[in-house]
């Protein structure tokens, strides 16, 4: 059998995906959650110098992650419906944008509950935290863009500029550690060698980052459908769908 | 293509000169931003020299992305910018003329005004040589990037609000290391490495940016 890659680009024919997809996600989301916090916050030892403080981790770092890893694929999105026309891909960009949104903002504030216990402050303008609020502004602009322009081909092309100019800032946040000698500590975990943390508490880290990505698929595909259904709205299945309900 | 970047340039400064007000309200702005911050925190003379870096960069900051939308916004509203976006010549010659000259008009005043402000905030000298050099090299980039947000916001409504939001997450660094170098001279500290980010920008903004911005350009006229 020949597997057409291109079906699913038809806004059509992934409508229906998704729809199938989401409840099965969201599953996966809350089942890990529930998981991840047992093991997280329960299972997991008090760290020996942080005490419990340390716990948010397994929230915040997931967060970070994902608020890192949705501004590249919205930019991704974004530049790809710009370059060749493909109208669900600028969908999804404009999906993608209020969940990344989201999971920098809980990034921030998750930075900020475990900075007062342990930095005893809950902000310092140090490169991490001051990119990542950058990162966040870089969101607020794309939709803000976005929703000031009615046309909707226009604002999906020059809200997809935006977003690619914006890139810049993902390697800055995520080398800032490195390359200046600030407050927020460095990474504890690297794909090149041994993560300098105890296995368990990796494992529940792991395991929420996996809950935060089933969680971020499933709401995007959720507002990429309401995205659907209000541009194609002039189309034949739409009408259809909407008689069906 | 230096004949059509000399002829915009030209044609810009000359259509600014004919419009001398615009020039001065964005000036007048700047010294209004910079005269408020004594007033408001207090006129210890060691507090504002501490905070004189970043006040009057901070106020070039605003008052360059508060000019933005005159760089396109005229040529776009009676069909100029089309015209030209329609000529055979490459849009970043165009553009980056037109920036310059947005830029002599609106940062260069902004930039030459500066060591007077900078003495009534009680800078020393060095600093205040460092601070006009960071602003030289900077507003550059500020309008720069900038027209990046001009270009995408042409014709918007609320679009003055809209251009800020969108322009000045990307001047930060500018911010950073401009008012990083006057804070490092008003404290003694090795200046260059601030200046020579600064000049990074600056050459890096000048290559890159001319062509986003005409790439804006095209999703804006299209």
């Amino acid at each position: 059998m020949k597997l057409n890659w291109f079906k699913y680009a038809a806004p059509q024919s992934f409508f229906v995906l998704s729809g199938k997809l989401i409840k099965p996600l969201m599953l996966i989301a809350a089942a890990l959650f529930v998981l991840g916090f047992y093991v997280g916050y329960i299972k997991a030892p008090t760290d020996f110098q942080q005490g419990d403080a340390y716990r948010i981790i397994y929230l915040h770092v997931p967060a970070a992650w994902m608020s890192m890893v949705m501004y590249v694929a919205m930019a991704g999105w974004a530049g790809l419906g710009w370059a060749f026309n493909t109208r669900l891909s600028s969908m999804m960009a404009s999906a993608i944008a209020p969940t990344g949104a989201m999971f920098t903002f809980l990034a921030l504030w998750t930075g900020a509950l475990w900075g007062k216990p342990t930095w005893g402050t809950w902000w310092v303008w140090d490169a991490r935290l001051t990119s990542e609020l950058i990162l966040l502004f870089l969101y607020i602009g794309f939709m803000a863009l976005h929703a000031a322009i009615d046309e909707p081909r226009r604002a999906d092309k020059a809200a997809a500029l935006l977003a690619l100019v914006g890139v810049v800032n993902v390697p800055v946040i995520y080398f800032s550690v490195q390359w200046w000698n600030t407050l927020h500590q460095g990474s504890s975990i690297s794909m090149t060698s041994a993560p300098t943390m105890v296995k368990i508490m990796l494992i529940g880290m792991l395991i929420m980052t996996f809950a935060f990505w089933a969680y971020a698929f499933a709401a995007v595909f959720m507002r990429v459908r309401c995205i659907i259904l209000e541009r194609e709205k002039n189309t034949e299945w739409v009408k259809t769908y909407w008689e069906q309900q | 293509m230096l004949n059509l970047f000399l002829c915009v340039l030209q044609r810009d400064l000359l259509l600014a000169m004919r419009r001398r007000s615009d020039v001065f309200v964005s000036l007048s702005f700047f010294i209004m931003v910079v005269m408020l911050f004594p007033l408001g925190v207090g006129p210890e003379p060691e507090q504002l020299k501490n905070i004189a870096a970043g006040i009057l960069w901070v106020a070039a900051l605003l008052s360059s992305t508060l000019a933005l939308n005159r760089i396109f916004a005229a040529d776009y509203a009676d069909g100029t910018l089309e015209q030209m976006m329609l000529a055979p010549e490459p849009i970043s010659i165009m553009v980056l003329a037109k920036v310059l000259a947005h830029w002599l008009v609106t940062g260069l005043p902004l930039v030459l005004l500066s060591p007077l402000l900078a003495l009534q905030f009680g800078l020393p000298g060095e600093a205040i040589g460092v601070l006009f050099f960071s602003l030289l090299v900077g507003t550059p980039v500020l309008s720069l990037i900038g027209a990046i947000g001009a270009a995408l916001t042409l014709g918007l409504r609320g679009g003055g609000v809209l251009v800020s939001i969108l322009v000045l997450p990307l001047t930060i660094p500018v911010l950073i290391f401009g008012a990083g170098a006057v804070s490092a001279s008003v404290s003694g500290m090795e200046v260059a490495g601030h200046l020579q980010l600064l000049g990074g920008l600056l050459a890096g903004s000048l290559a890159l940016t001319p062509w986003v911005i005409g790439a804006g350009l095209r999703i804006s006229v299209e």
